[in-house]
C-alpha cells in the first residue's frame, strides 16, 4: 500500500497538471490573432481609428476587395458546379471505381496552389512545352490567357471543388433510402428522383460546401500570386504581400488593417457555413442503412469516361505540361527525344543551394510541427474528451480560427506578436521559429481533430480497467490512450506534414534569406524568369505528395471514421 | 483481502440523486450480490468503491482507511481494487498474457516473477492455451476469462464485478458462475457483484443487497431474503409469491402472532408488532378441497417435477405448487399458515374491527 500511495500522489499531481497545457496552446494558437485585433484599434500607439479609415478609403483597397470577391465566388461558382457533380454522381449512381476517382479529384487539394497554377501556366499560353509539341502553340508575344480574372477563377474552382465535394457528400449519405424507395413508388424516374427529392434535401450541404470553398479561395495566395501578379491584377492576399514585401515592417499597421478586412469577410462565410449546416438535419435522422443508388442504365459507361476525361483535363494535362518543361534544356526550347534532359532536376535536387536549403527548410518545419503538434494533441485531446471545463471547451471552439482565417491574416498576426517578444528585446521575425510559430497555430486543428475522434470513440472503460489495476494518469496515456490512438496521431501527422510542407501563404510573408520554404522558392524561380528550374522542383513535390498520400491511403482502414479528409 | 465500509453514501448526478444514505459493510472475504432493478444505482456505488467517481456526501472506507469522503480521495490506481466491467474492457491492442501481465508490469515485479503468475492465473481460468490470441479472437466467455485473471493476478483487496454475465448466453452463465464461485473460494476475496438476476444472486452471494431507487431496501442472506423480507419491494422482487396485506387481530398463537389475511386468521412470523403485509411464498399454501378460502385457478405451468398455480383469491393473484394438473377456471380450496409479516414503511397500520390508526 506505501508503494501505491506514492504512485497515487504523482498521478493525482499529473491529473492537477496537465490542464495547464491549455495555457501555451491557447497563446500560441490564438495569441497572435488576438493581437491583430488589438492593432486595428490602434494598440501600442494609443486607442485610434485613423488607420481604418485611411486604409480603408484608399481605391486601391476597394479594388482588390472587389477582385477578392469576385475570384472568390467565381471559383466557388466553378467549385459547386464540379463538385456537385461528382458528389452527385459518386454518392448516388452505380458508377464504377468510385475509390479511384475521388482520390484522384483531391490530388489538387493536396498540390500546393502555386504548383497548380505553374503547372497550367506550362498547359497555355505562347510557350507551352506540350502545345509546341502539338503545334498549337500561339504565337510568341500573344498574351498567357491565364493571366486573368477568368484564370484565377478557373483554377481556384478546380483546387477546392473537393471541398464540395466532401461536404456534399456528407450530406448526402445522410438522406435516408426510403425516401427515394417512397418516390420510386410513386412511379418517379432516377432523375425526377433527383431533381425533386435529392437537389431540395442536399441544398444545405451543398451551399456549406461553397460557404467552405469561398473562405478558403479568399485566403488562396498562390493562384492570385502566379496568375493575378504579371498582369496588375490584385486580390487583397497579393496586395498585402506587395505592400509588406516592397516597404518593410514600417506598413504593419496598415496591412494589418488589410488582413482585418478579409478575416472579417472570412468569417462572415465560415459562420454562414455552419449555420446553414446546423439547420441541415430538417429530420433527416442518422444514416440511412443502405446507400443510395440510382441506376444510371446505358448512361453509365458515357459518364464513366466523362469523369474520367475530366480528371484527365484537369490533372493529367497540367502535371504532363509540368513535366515536360522540366525537362526542358532551356525555356523556349522544343521538347524532342533528344532534347529532353534531367538537368533541371538535378541542379534543384543536388547543386542549387536555395532549392536545397529550402528543401530543408520546409522538411524541418514541416517535421518539426507535425512531431511538436503530436506530442500536445494527444494530452490535451484526452483532456477535453474526458475531463472537459469552460476552459478546455472554448478552446475546442476556437481553435478553429488560425485555420479557417486565410493565411496572410494569420502571417501578419504573427508578425505583429513576434516583432518584439513581448517583455524581451528578441525578435523572432527574419527567423525560422516564427514560421514554426506560425504552422504550429495554423496545422492545430489538423493534428487534433483525428486524435479527439479516436479518444471519443475509445470505452472509457479501458482506462478505467487500467486505473484499477495500478495504472496512474500518465502510464494509462502512455500504455492504453497511446497505442489506441496512434492511427489517428499518425493519419493527422502526415497531413500535417503534408499541407506544412508545401505551405506557401504564411511562408511567402514569413520568409526571409536563408529562412525560404519550397513554396517560396518555386514562386520566387518562377518569378525571375527560371521556369524549367521551378518546374522540376515542383514536380519533385508532386511526386511526394502523391507518396505520402498513397502511404495514409494503405494504412486507411486502420483510421476512425473521418480522420483522412479525402475519404471521410 | 479487506473490509468495505459505507457511511451514509450519497451521490447526485447534476442534482439528481442516484444513491441515498447508502449504510453497509461488506467484511472481509465475503461475496455480496448487489440485486436490483435496471436505474436503480448498482453500478454507480461499484464506481464510487473503486473511485471512478466521487461521492456527493458520505464516506467509503477500505479496511480502516478512508477512500473517499471528508475531503480525502484515493484515487483508482491507489486503492488496489480490482474490476470486471460488463463490457470486459480488455485492451484491444495487448494480447491475453500481456492484458493479464499489465497489473504486475505497472508494479514492477520482475519478469520471471511475471510470467509465473500470469501463467497461475491464465490456469486458474482455464486460458492456458490462449496467452498469445488477441481479444478480437476470444469469444465472449472467453473474453470474461481474460477479464477475470486480469483482476485476481495482482491480488486486490476486493473485487467488483459489474453484471458479467449480462453479455453472455444460458449455458456460459451457469459455467462462469461456477468460475465466480471457485474464483471466490480460492482466492478468499472480497467480492462485490452487481446483478439484476435473483437467481444468479441468490445461488452466488452470502449476502444480497437488494436495492431500489438509489436505496438498500435490504442486506441479508439469501435464504433470510427469501423467508423474511423487510418490505413489499423485496418480498416482492426475490422470490416467488405473494404480497398482501394484512390486519391485527391481537391474538397470539405460540411464538407467533395471529393476522387477519384474506378474512382468515393466519400464523404468521414477524419481527415487529405493527405488520401491514404479509409475504405469502408458495410453500405456506397448503391445498385441500376441505378448506375453507376457496380460490379459483387462472394460469397453471409445470415446473418439472410438479405444478406452479397461479390463484384468485379475494381479489389477490396467490402462487401454489401442486403435485397435480389443474383446470383453468377450476375452483380449489386452500390453507394459508406460517407466513412472514413485516411493516412497509410506505403503508400504515390496519386492525380488525377497530377503525384504523396511524
Ligand atoms: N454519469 C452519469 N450521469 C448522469 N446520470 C447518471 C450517470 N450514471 C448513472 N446515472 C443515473 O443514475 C441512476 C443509476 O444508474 P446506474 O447506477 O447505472 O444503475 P444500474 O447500474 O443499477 O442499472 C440512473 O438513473 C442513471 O440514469
Ligand atoms: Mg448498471
Amino acid at each position: 500500500m506505501s508503494v501505491a500511495s506514492t504512485r497515487h500522489g504523482g498521478s493525482r499531481s499529473l491529473d492537477r497538471l496537465l490542464p495547464f497545457v491549455l495555457l501555451p496552446v491557447a497563446l500560441v494558437a490564438l495569441g497572435p490573432v488576438t493581437r491583430l485585433l488589438l492593432e486595428g484599434v490602434g494598440f501600442g500607439d494609443g486607442f485610434t481609428t485613423t488607420h481604418l479609415s485611411t486604409v480603408l478609403s484608399r481605391p486601391s483597397t476597394g479594388t482588390a476587395l472587389k477582385h477578392s470577391l469576385v475570384t472568390a465566388g467565381g471559383g466557388t461558382l466553378l467549385s459547386i458546379l464540379i463538385g456537385g457533380a461528382f458528389a452527385f454522381l459518386v454518392a448516388l449512381t452505380n458508377i464504377r471505381g468510385k475509390a479511384a476517382l475521388v482520390f484522384c479529384l483531391m490530388i489538387p487539394m493536396m498540390i500546393p496552389p502555386q504548383i497548380t497554377a505553374l503547372a497550367w501556366m506550362q498547359m497555355a499560353g505562347p510557350s507551352s512545352t506540350l502545345l509546341k509539341i502539338l503545334g498549337l502553340a500561339p504565337p510568341l508575344g500573344s498574351p498567357q490567357p491565364l493571366h486573368s480574372a477568368g484564370g484565377i477563377i478557373l483554377l481556384l474552382g478546380i483546387q477546392h471543388a473537393s471541398l464540395v465535394f466532401l461536404t456534399l457528400r456528407a450530406g448526402l449519405r445522410m438522406i435516408p433510402a426510403d425516401l427515394v424507395e417512397a418516390a420510386r413508388m410513386s412511379g418517379a424516374g432516377s432523375l425526377r428522383v433527383w431533381a425533386q427529392i435529392v437537389l431540395p434535401l442536399s441544398m444545405p450541404s451543398l451551399i456549406a460546401g461553397g460557404a467552405m470553398a469561398f473562405v478558403t479561395a479568399l485566403g488562396n495566395f498562390g493562384i492570385p500570386a502566379m496568375l493575378g501578379i504579371p498582369a496588375q491584377y490584385d486580390t487583397l492576399p497579393t496586395l498585402i504581400y506587395q505592400r509588406l514585401v516592397g516597404m518593410g515592417p514600417s506598413v504593419l499597421p496598415e496591412v494589418a488593417v488589410l488582413a482585418l478586412l478579409i478575416g472579417v469577410v472570412a468569417i462572415i462565410g465560415v459562420l454562414f457555413g455552419r449555420y446553414v449546416l446546423a439547420r441541415r438535419g430538417f429530420g433527416l435522422a442518422g444514416l440511412s442503412a443502405q446507400p443510395l443508388s440510382l441506376l444510371l442504365g446505358k448512361a453509365r459507361l458515357p459518364v464513366e469516361i466523362a469523369l474520367w476525361v475530366f480528371i484527365f483535363v484537369i490533372l493529367a494535362l497540367p502535371l504532363t505540361a509540368l513535366l515536360a518543361t522540366s525537362l526542358l534544356p532551356a525555356y523556349g526550347v522544343a521538347l524532342t527525344l533528344e532534347s529532353a534532359t534531367f538537368e533541371a532536376w538535378r541542379e534543384v535536387l543536388l547543386h542549387q543551394p536555395v532549392t536545397r536549403r529550402a528543401y530543408g527548410n520546409s522538411l524541418f518545419l514541416a517535421l518539426s510541427a507535425a512531431a511538436i503538434l503530436l506530442v500536445i494533441s494527444l494530452p490535451l485531446a484526452w483532456l477535453m474528451e474526458r475531463r472537459g471545463s469552460w476552459a478546455s471547451r472554448a478552446l475546442d471552439a476556437l481553435i478553429d480560427l488560425p485555420y479557417a482565417l486565410p493565411g496572410v491574416v494569420l502571417s501578419i498576426a504573427c508578425i505583429l506578436t513576434f516583432l518584439n517578444l513581448p517583455f524581451t528585446d528578441l525578435t523572432l521575425y527574419g527567423t525560422i521559429w516564427i514560421i514554426l510559430m506560425a504552422y504550429l497555430a495554423r496545422f492545430f486543428v489538423v493534428m487534433l481533430r483525428p486524435i479527439q475522434a479516436s479518444i471519443a470513440q475509445l470505452d472509457p472503460a479501458m482506462e478505467e480497467a487500467a486505473a484499477s489495476v495500478g495504472a496512474g494518469l500518465g502510464r494509462r496515456l502512455r500504455d492504453i490512450v497511446l497505442p489506441l490512438a496512434a492511427p489517428s496521431a499518425a493519419a493527422g501527422a502526415i497531413l500535417v506534414f503534408l499541407t506544412a510542407v508545401n505551405e506557401l501563404t504564411v511562408s511567402a510573408l514569413l520568409w526571409s534569406s536563408g529562412t525560404e520554404t519550397l513554396g517560396v522558392v518555386i514562386y520566387n524561380l518562377e518569378d525571375s524568369g527560371e521556369t524549367v528550374m521551378a518546374s522540376a522542383l515542383a514536380m519533385s513535390i508532386v511526386l511526394l505528395i502523391v507518396l505520402l498520400m498513397g502511404l495514409v491511403q494503405a494504412g486507411a482502414k486502420q483510421f476512425p471514421k473521418g480522420v483522412i479528409p479525402w475519404q471521410s | 483481502m479487506a473490509e468495505l465500509g459505507f457511511s451514509n453514501v450519497s451521490k447526485q448526478f447534476d442534482g439528481a440523486p442516484a444513491l441515498q444514505g447508502i449504510d453497509a459493510t461488506i467484511r472481509s472475504g465475503e461475496f455480496v450480490a448487489l440485486l436490483g432493478p435496471s436505474g436503480c444505482g448498482k453500478t454507480t456505488l461499484l464506481r464510487l468503491t473503486a473511485g471512478f467517481d466521487q461521492p456527493t456526501a458520505g464516506e467509503i472506507r477500505l479496511d480502516d482507511q478512508v477512500v473517499a469522503g471528508h475531503g480525502r480521495f484515493v484515487a483508482p490506481e491507489a486503492r488496489e481494487i480490482g474490476i470486471v466491467f460488463q463490457s470486459y474492457a480488455l485492451w484491444p491492442h495487448k494480447s491475453v498474457f500481456a492484458n493479464v501481465a499489465y497489473p504486475l508490469e505497472v508494479r514492477g515485479v520482475p519478469r520471471a516473477a511475471r510470467r509465473a503468475r500470469v501463467a497461475e492465473a491464465l490456469a486458474l481460468t482455464g486460458l492456458t492455451a490462449y496467452g498469445d490470441r488477441m481479444p478480437a479472437q476470444l469469444s465472449g466467455g472467453q473474453r470474461q476469462r481474460v477479464a477475470l485473471a486480469r483482476c485476481l493476478v495482482f491480488e486486490p483487496r476486493a473485487v467488483l464485478l459489474d453484471e458479467p454475465l449480462a453479455n453472455l448466453d444460458l449455458a456460459l452463465r451457469a459455467s462462469m458462475q461456477e468460475v465466480f464461485s471457485m474464483f471466490h473460494r480460492r482466492t478468499g476475496a472480497t467480492m462485490v457483484y452487481v446483478t439484476h438476476d435473483q437467481g444468479e444472486a441468490l445461488a452466488l452471494a452470502d449476502r444480497v443487497a437488494v436495492m431500489e431507487s438509489g436505496k438498500i431496501r435490504q442486506f441479508a442472506a439469501p435464504e433470510v431474503l427469501y423467508r423474511e423480507p423487510a418490505d413489499c419491494f423485496v418480498a416482492g422482487f426475490v422470490g416467488d409469491g405473494a404480497v398482501v396485506s394484512a390486519r391485527l387481530t391481537g391474538k397470539t398463537r405460540g411464538e407467533c402472532m395471529v393476522l387477519d389475511v384474506l378474512g382468515q386468521e393466519v400464523r404468521a412470523r414477524s419481527r415487529t408488532a405493527t405488520p401491514t403485509h404479509v409475504s405469502i411464498r408458495p410453500e405456506a399454501i397448503t391445498l385441500s378441497d376441505s378448506a375453507m378460502l376457496r380460490a379459483r385457478v387462472t394460469n397453471c405451468t409445470y415446473l418439472g417435477g410438479r405444478f406452479r398455480l397461479s390463484l384468485d383469491a379475494a381479489g389477490e393473484t396467490l402462487v401454489a405448487f401442486s403435485s397435480c394438473r389443474a383446470a383453468i377456471g377450476e375452483g380449489v380450496g386452500m390453507s394459508i399458515d406460517d407466513v412472514w409479516a413485516f411493516h412497509d414503511p410506505d403503508h400504515e397500520v390496519r386492525v380488525t374491527g377497530m377503525p384504523s390508526y396511524a
